[in-house]
C-alpha cells in the first residue's frame, strides 16, 4: 500500500492515520483501555508520512529527547524491535509516554507536516505506543548490556514517572538504584491517578518489571520522611546521592462551606480508590467507593476528565464537569475533553461552586454555584472568570469531586534538613539539573514544578540522572 | 515480611498479634499508627501500634473485629504473613515531663493509649490510668497499663468488673477530689472520646484525643480523613491522629465514619459467606 502511494504520481497525500478505540457508548460502561492501539498496517502508513527532516523540530519538542525520525524510520523499514530500542535509550517508559503524553503540545506541535498550516502533523506519540507495546509481546528476553557496576548507589524517593525514569537511565550506567514507594504498588501517579482505560495498569508493572530485571531495586510500604529521613538515606545507609520525585499529592479543596460531607471527594481519593484499590470490582475487591447517580466534578484538568469518566464507568446516570470559565479555557488535553464529551459527560460552564449542601444525615445534596463571566485574561493568559453579582442557582448531586489541583505533599521536604522551599511548599531545584539546595539532593517531578504532565517529570528524571552521571563522573 | 509470629483472642471479638516488622519497630513512636493490607485484593485500614520491641524487630496489634479486615485479619494464624504493611505513620505523641497525666481509655482504645502512657511513665509523669469497657470481657491490657502506671482506675459501664460507671464518671470524680491534672489523655469510641472532654472543657484541663478517621493512603495525598479542628479542616494522617480534644468536631467525625456502612456490610456478608484466610480458627469452621 506505501509502494502505491510512493509511485502515484499526483502523490495525493496520506491523512494521518486515526487509533482505533471503544465504542463510546458501550466505553463508557468499563474500565477497559479506550484507545485499542495502530495495527501493523495502520503503524507503517502513519510512519510512511515521516518526511525524516534533517533538522528534526520534533525532537526539540520532546521532553527527554526521543530520536523520534530514527525510531520512525525503522518503523519503515520494519524493524520494530530495533525501533523499540531506539525509543528506550532515551525514554525508559515507552508504553506510558505513548498513551498519556500530550503530544500535540509537544512533539506533534513541532512536525513540519502540521506547521505548513496544510496538514496534519505525524501520530508519533501513537507510533510510540505501537512500537513500543509490540517490542513488549514480540521482543521478550532481550536485554541491553549492561556496564560494570561504577559502584556508587543513588536512592529514590517516590516511584512515579520521575523517579522511574531517573531510575532507569542511571541503572544503564552501571549506578545501582533503590527506589523507596510510600504505597504497596509502584508507579505512583501512574497507578493511583491515571485510570486503567487511559493506562492499564499491568502496563505499568511490565514496565516496572523491566527496570527490576536491569536491576533496580525497589521496596514498597515505605514513607520516607516517617521511616526513616533523607539524611538518614545519606548518613546511616551511605548512598551517595538521593532524588526526590514524591509529586503534588496534597489534595486541594475548594474552602467552601459543606466541603466535608459525605460524599464529597477529593479527586485523588476518588480516584485512588477506583484505580489503586481496585473498588470497581468492589465486592470482589474489599475496597468501597461512592457510586454516584448524580455526580458533579469542580475543575476542568485531565483529573477532573478522568474523575468524570470513572464516575460514569461506576455506572452515574449523570456526570456534570463545573467549571469557572469556558471550552475554551479548560486545561484539560483536547483528546481528553473529546472523549469526556464524546462519553455523555456534561459541561456547567462559566460555573463556580460557593457551597455544598447537604441533608442532617450529612450527605451532598446539591452545590449551590455562582454564575461567572469572563473579565481580562491573568497572569496564565487565560481570561479571569468574574462572578456576577447576585446569580446563585442550585444543582443536585449525590456526589461532588474536587479536582481543581494539588500541592506540594509536605512529608519529605520538611523532615529533610535545610532543604530550601518555595512558598507553595516545592522543592526549590535546578530545572537543568534537578540540584537542590543541598549537596547530593536532587529533586524533580511536580514536587519541583506543582502539578503538571508526567512526560514533564520524566524529562526532569531524566535530565537529574544526567546531571547525577556528571557529578560522578560518569559519561 | 510481616509474619504473624504470635496470636491470640484477648476478648469477644477482640485480638492481639505480633509481626515482625523490624524497620517499623525501630522508628515507631507512640500514638503513631500503620496500615496493612491482609491480600491482594484487601483494602487498606489503619491501625494503632499497641507496642513494639525495637530489639526483637516486632510490632504488636490490638485490633476488634468489626468490618472485612479486621475479620479477616482475626482468621489469620501464626505463620502468615500479612500482605503489606506501612509505617510508622502519623505524628508521634508530644511526650514530655507534664506533671500528672490521666489517660482515659475505653475499649479498643485501651490499646493505643498504652504506648502513650508508657511513654508519659518512662518520661517521669505521675500517671494516672482510667480504662473501662462496656463489660468484664471486653476489658484489654489492664495488667499492661498497671505496670506503666501509678494509680490504675478500672471501670466497667454493668459494674461487671471495678466500678460501675463510665470512664468520664471516673475522671469527674477525680476533678471533684481537687486532685492535680496536668494533661489528659482520651482514647477511645468517639462518644466516649466526646464525652471526656465535655468533662474536661469545664474544669478546662488541656486533653488530647486521638482519632480514627477512615483512611485511604495515609501519608497526606487522599484526604479521606477530612477531621475539623477549631472550625478547620485537616487531615488525621498527616497532621494527627492527636488533636486537641477542645477543637475537634466529633459530630461529624461520628458522621463521616458511617459514610461506607452500607458497602462495608456488604463486604462483611460477602466474607461470611465466601470464607477466606486460615480457616482453622474460622468462625463456625473447624
Amino acid at each position: 500500500m506505501t509502494d502505491e502511494v510512493k509511485t502515484d504520481a499526483k502523490k495525493p497525500k496520506i491523512p494521518r492515520q486515526k487509533m482505533p478505540e471503544q465504542d463510546p457508548i458501550e466505553r463508557a460502561h468499563n474500565f477497559y483501555e479506550v484507545a485499542l492501539g495502530y495495527d501493523n498496517d495502520l503503524a507503517l502508513l502513519e510512519a510512511s508520512r515521516c518526511l525524516n527532516c534533517k533538522k528534526p523540530y520534533c525532537k526539540t519538542g520532546c521532553p527527554v529527547e526521543v530520536d523520534i525520525p530514527d525510531f520512525i524510520a525503522m518503523v519503515k523499514a520494519g524493524d520494530i524491535l530495533g525501533a523499540s530500542w531506539k525509543l528506550k535509550e532515551k525514554n525508559s517508559l515507552p508504553r506510558i509516554a505513548g498513551r498519556v503524553c500530550p503530544q500535540e503540545t509537544q512533539c506533534e506541535s513541532k512536525c513540519v507536516l502540521g506547521k505548513k498550516g496544510k496538514g496534519e502533523p505525524c501520530a508519533i506519540g501513537r507510533l510510540e505506543r505501537y512500537v513500543a507495546d509490540w517490542a513488549a509481546v514480540h521482543g521478550e528476553g532481550k536485554m541491553p548490556e549492561l556496564p560494570k557496576p561504577t559502584g556508587f548507589k543513588v536512592a529514590v524517593v517516590g516511584s512515579g514517572p520521575a523517579g522511574l525514569t531517573l531510575a532507569g537511565a542511571l541503572i544503564k550506567k552501571g549506578v545501582a538504584v533503590t527506589v523507596f514507594e510510600a504505597l504497596h504498588e509502584l508507579g505512583g501517579v501512574l497507578v493511583y491517578g491515571i485510570p486503567e482505560f487511559r493506562l492499564p495498569k499491568e502496563i505499568v508493572r511490565q514496565e516496572v518489571d523491566e527496570l527490576r530485571r536491569l536491576g533496580v531495586e525497589f521496596k514498597t510500604n515505605w514513607v520516607v520522611g516517617r521511616i526513616e529521613t533523607v539524611d538518614d538515606l545519606l548518613e546511616k545507609r551511605k548512598f551517595d546521592a538521593v532524588f526526590i520525585g514524591t509529586g503534588a499529592g496534597a489534595p486541594l479543596f475548594l474552602k467552601i462551606p459543606g466541603e466535608n460531607l459525605n460524599g464529597v471527594y477529593s479527586a485523588n481519593e476518588f480516584l485512588t480508590r477506583a484505580n489503586l484499590m481496585k473498588a470497581y470490582l468492589f465486592p470482589e475487591t474489599d475496597t468501597p467507593t461512592a457510586k454516584g447517580k448524580k455526580v458533579i466534578v469542580f475543575g476542568g484538568g485531565n483529573v477532573a476528565m478522568d474523575s468524570a469518566r470513572t464516575a460514569l464507568r461506576l455506572g452515574a446516570e449523570e456526570v456534570t464537569i463545573v467549571y469557572r470559565r469556558t471550552m475554551e479555557e479548560l486545561p484539560a488535553r483536547a483528546e481528553e475533553v473529546h472523549h469526556a464529551v464524546e462519553e455523555g459527560v456534561k459541561f456547567k460552564l462559566l460555573t463556580a461552586p460557593v457551597e455544598i449542601l447537604g441533608n442532617e444525615g450529612g450527605w451532598a445534596v446539591g452545590v449551590r454555584c455562582q454564575q461567572m463571566t469572563l473579565g481580562e485574561p491573568d497572569a496564565s493568559g487565560r481570561r479571569r472568570p468574574v462572578p456576577v453579582e447576585g446569580a446563585y442557582f442550585d444543582l443536585e448531586c449525590d456526589t461532588a469531586i474536587v479536582a481543581i489541583g494539588n500541592a506540594a505533599n509536605p512529608l519529605v521536604p520538611t523532615t529533610t534538613k535545610n532543604l530550601e522551599t518555595n512558598k507553595w511548599g516545592n522543592i526549590v531545584a535546578d530545572l537543568e539539573t534537578g540540584k537542590t539546595s543541598r549537596d547530593r539532593i536532587w529533586a524533580g517531578g511536580d514536587i519541583v514544578t506543582g502539578a503538571a504532565t508526567v512526560i514533564l517529570a520524566m524529562g526532569a528524571g531524566r535530565k537529574a540522572a544526567l546531571s547525577m552521571l556528571q557529578t560522578f563522573g560518569i559519561s | 515480611m510481616f509474619e504473624i509470629l504470635e496470636k491470640e483472642r484477648i476478648g469477644p471479638g477482640v485480638n492481639r498479634a505480633v509481626i515482625s516488622a523490624p524497620a517499623i519497630a525501630q522508628a515507631h513512636r507512640p500514638g503513631q499508627f500503620i496500615i496493612l493490607r491482609t491480600h491482594e485484593k484487601g483494602e487498606r485500614i489503619p491501625l494503632t501500634v499497641a507496642d513494639k520491641d525495637a530489639e526483637k524487630g516486632t510490632i504488636t496489634l490490638v485490633w476488634q473485629e468489626v468490618g472485612v479486615t479486621t475479620y479477616y485479619l482475626g482468621t489469620m494464624c501464626v505463620g502468615e504473613r500479612l500482605q503489606d504493611l506501612c509505617g510508622p505513620l502519623g505524628k508521634p505523641t508530644h511526650i514530655e515531663n507534664f506533671g500528672t497525666v490521666v489517660g482515659v481509655g475505653g475499649g479498643i482504645g485501651v490499646a493505643p493509649l498504652y504506648p502513650i502512657t508508657k511513654g508519659m511513665y518512662e518520661a517521669g509523669n505521675h500517671v494516672i490510668s482510667i480504662i473501662g469497657a462496656r463489660t468484664k470481657d471486653l476489658l484489654i491490657m489492664t495488667e499492661d497499663i498497671k505496670k506503666v502506671s501509678h494509680e490504675t482506675l478500672i471501670a466497667t459501664d454493668d459494674g461487671s468488673f471495678g466500678i460501675h460507671g463510665f470512664v468520664t464518671q471516673v475522671l469527674q470524680s477525680l476533678i471533684d477530689k481537687g486532685v492535680k491534672i496536668d494533661l489528659v489523655v482520651a482514647i477511645g469510641p468517639v462518644p466516649m472520646m466526646k464525652a471526656t472532654v465535655n468533662v474536661t472543657k469545664k474544669a478546662n484541663l488541656p486533653t488530647v484525643v486521638s482519632l480514627n478517621p477512615i483512611m485511604v493512603d495515609g501519608t497526606g495525598m487522599c484526604g479521606a480523613c477530612r477531621v475539623e479542628v477549631g472550625g478547620k479542616t485537616m487531615f488525621g494522617c498527616v497532621d494527627g491522629p492527636e488533636f486537641d480534644g477542645f477543637q475537634v468536631d466529633f459530630d461529624l467525625l461520628t458522621k463521616r465514619l458511617a459514610m461506607y456502612k452500607g458497602p462495608e456490610l456488604v463486604a462483611l456478608n460477602r466474607f461470611r459467606e465466601t470464607p477466606r484466610g486460615c480457616q482453622c480458627t474460622f468462625p463456625g469452621g473447624a
